[in-house]
């Protein structure tokens, strides 16, 4: 499915999206209280039938957070980039790790990492950083004067 | 003997950390960090009924350099060779992800002999990862023998890398746009007329050794199921995937370099228990040899790199690019906001999703067979932590 026809389905699903062109693949912004409902769609969905995530990550803005999770689909192949923007004092956003089940780890990373709290996870906890970690390393306004390699 | 309640509620006794101990009755052992069979530093926590597994919980980090904040302050000339340190067994591919995501991103065209060079040396790579595999996996179900049958092959690649890059190990032979220099003089020799003939001499003895062992077959046929849906589900990739019947492979689904004009099989197996996963691993030795000898004697002349600037600036945007390990799918995702590092960079290591899938497979089997399963997903530590 090209571009265009992603477009119109997407928007049959949720009509609150809006996209971005430009980069290799379509770029979906949603909203972090749709995205869970929405997820749900996207997998079911038998024209879509995103079954793969393959990326999922989160990237500081300073002002912002971005959650981007890169979705495929092994039947159709085609791709998707869905961004969901969270407020940077409090980023809460839901589980997809009864979706896709390789969101559990990778959200646990970006737990300790981007400090990110996933809604109805069911086992939230450190996953690379020892547990008594103070702080949020993948964050850019964070500093560790011993640790930290500055080049 | 003590129940681990006695020791847990002494106030003598070290405490652990781990939440998931304390809360109930279970019997709960730790392989690792240090053993042998998880292949570097992965402590695994295994929850156990009897001899049966309730629960196995990764606990990784031991490793972890944080590559991610560190190629933040790198600039596009050198975060590749920090990519050779995750997979240090396949860090000839790791850099070509990087090279390749410059490239796009500029819009470098790449001359045909860099494109053949590098190709030639991914699989080569590939090979020697899949013996040393081979090897370590036999060796952790008892058997030594195979781990020198398959040393002994893999020492003329290592030679052959160290003539061409200067390193046995973490090659660091890319840069954007190419290679770094021509390959050694003898390569092309030693490649075709030495490395290829020895190994395709030997592959029948891996057949007869392991293979065709039936203590071996016994201990994997059956052990460590994944499904077609799990196996997409966890994400997983490469090797494990295919040997869940799953059409994975990046050289086909999505070419890079010369990819798209060798002739070679994605090698498929349906059954997902662990000898799947080893049947596809031995496969794609052949299918690799069969690369190489479509190229080896074919590499065209002219430049080995395109003309670059000397300071890269990506434009502003998002780039991902993936490449087949002989892990899996290794993506790399690079935020730029237009300088000359990367704003924010994400590495998603096929090891990681691999390894999401371990407490899924191994549930409700026999902790014996846990190494069976943990050896045929082909788990390297700092891969997975970066």
């Amino acid at each position: 499915m090209d571009n265009e026809a992603l477009k119109i389905q997407l928007t049959e699903l949720l009509p609150s999206l809006t996209f971005e062109e430009g980069g290799e693949w379509l770029n979906v912004n949603v909203d972090p209280n749709d995205w869970k409902p929405f997820a749900a769609k996207l997998k079911a969905s038998a024209e879509l039938y995103f079954d793969y995530l393959f990326c999922l990550t989160c990237v500081d803005w300073k002002t912002h957070l971005t959650m981007v999770y890169h979705l495929s689909s092994t039947k159709h192949r085609h791709t998707i980039v869905v961004k969901c923007k969270l407020d940077i004092t409090t980023p809460v956003v839901e589980t997809v790790c009864d979706i896709w089940r390789t969101a559990e780890f990778h959200e646990r990373e970006v737990f300790e990492m981007f400090g990110v709290e996933f809604k109805n996870h069911p086992d939230l906890r450190k996953l690379i950083l020892p547990a008594d970690w103070v702080g949020f390393p993948l964050r850019k306004d964070y500093e560790d004067p011993i640790n930290m390699i500055k080049l | 003997m003590y129940h681990i309640n006695e020791l847990l509620n002494s106030d003598n006794t070290l405490k652990p950390s781990f939440v998931a101990m304390k809360e109930s009755d279970d019997y709960t052992i730790n392989i690792g960090p240090q053993h042998p069979a998880t292949h570097g530093v992965l402590h695994l926590v295994i929850t156990l009924n009897g001899e049966t597994i309730k629960k196995v919980d990764p606990d990784l980090g031991f490793i972890h350099r944080s590559i991610e904040k560190m190629c933040e302050s790198l600039s596009y000339r050198q975060y590749i060779y920090v990519t050779s340190r995750m997979d240090y067994l396949s860090s000839h591919i790791n850099n070509h992800a990087c090279a390749l995501l410059v490239e796009k991103a500029l819009q470098v065209e790449v001359p045909e002999r860099a494109q053949y060079i590098r190709v030639i040396m991914d699989e080569l790579t590939r090979i020697a990862s899949h013996l040393l595999w081979w090897g370590a996996m036999a060796m952790d179900m008892g058997a030594f023998t195979p781990y020198f049958y398959a040393f002994r092959e893999r020492e003329l690649l290592t030679e052959i890398m160290e003539d061409t890059c200067g390193a046995r190990l973490t090659m660091n032979y890319m840069v954007p746009g190419g290679v770094m220099h021509d390959p050694h003089e003898t390569f092309v020799h030693r490649v075709s007329k030495e490395f290829l003939p020895l190994l395709k001499s030997k592959l029948h003895e891996y057949e007869e050794l392991v293979t065709g062992n039936i203590i071996f077959q016994n201990r994997v046929n059956g052990v460590g199921l994944l499904t077609y849906e799990d196996a997409i589900s966890y994400g997983c990739s490469g090797p494990t995937a295919r040997a869940s019947g799953v059409h994975c492979d990046i050289r086909k689904l999505y070419p890079y370099d010369v990819y798209n004009k060798v002739q070679f099989e994605e090698v498929i197996e349906t059954a997902g228990d662990s000898m799947a996963r080893y049947m596809v691993r031995m496969n794609e030795i052949k299918q690799s040899i069969s690369i190489i000898e479509q190229l080896i004697n074919n590499i065209p002349e002219g430049d080995f790199q395109a003309k670059t600037k000397a300071v890269l600036k990506l434009p502003k945007g998002e780039f991902y690019q993936r490449v087949e390990t002989a892990r899996g799918e290794l993506g790399v995702f690079v935020v730029s906001e237009g300088g000359t590092t990367p704003y924010r960079i994400k590495f998603r290591s096929p090891g990681f999703s691999n390894l999401s899938c371990l407490d899924h497979i191994t549930k409700g089997s026999k902790i014996g067979d846990l190494v069976a399963s943990m050896g045929t997903l082909d788990l390297v530590i700092p891969d997975i932590d970066r």
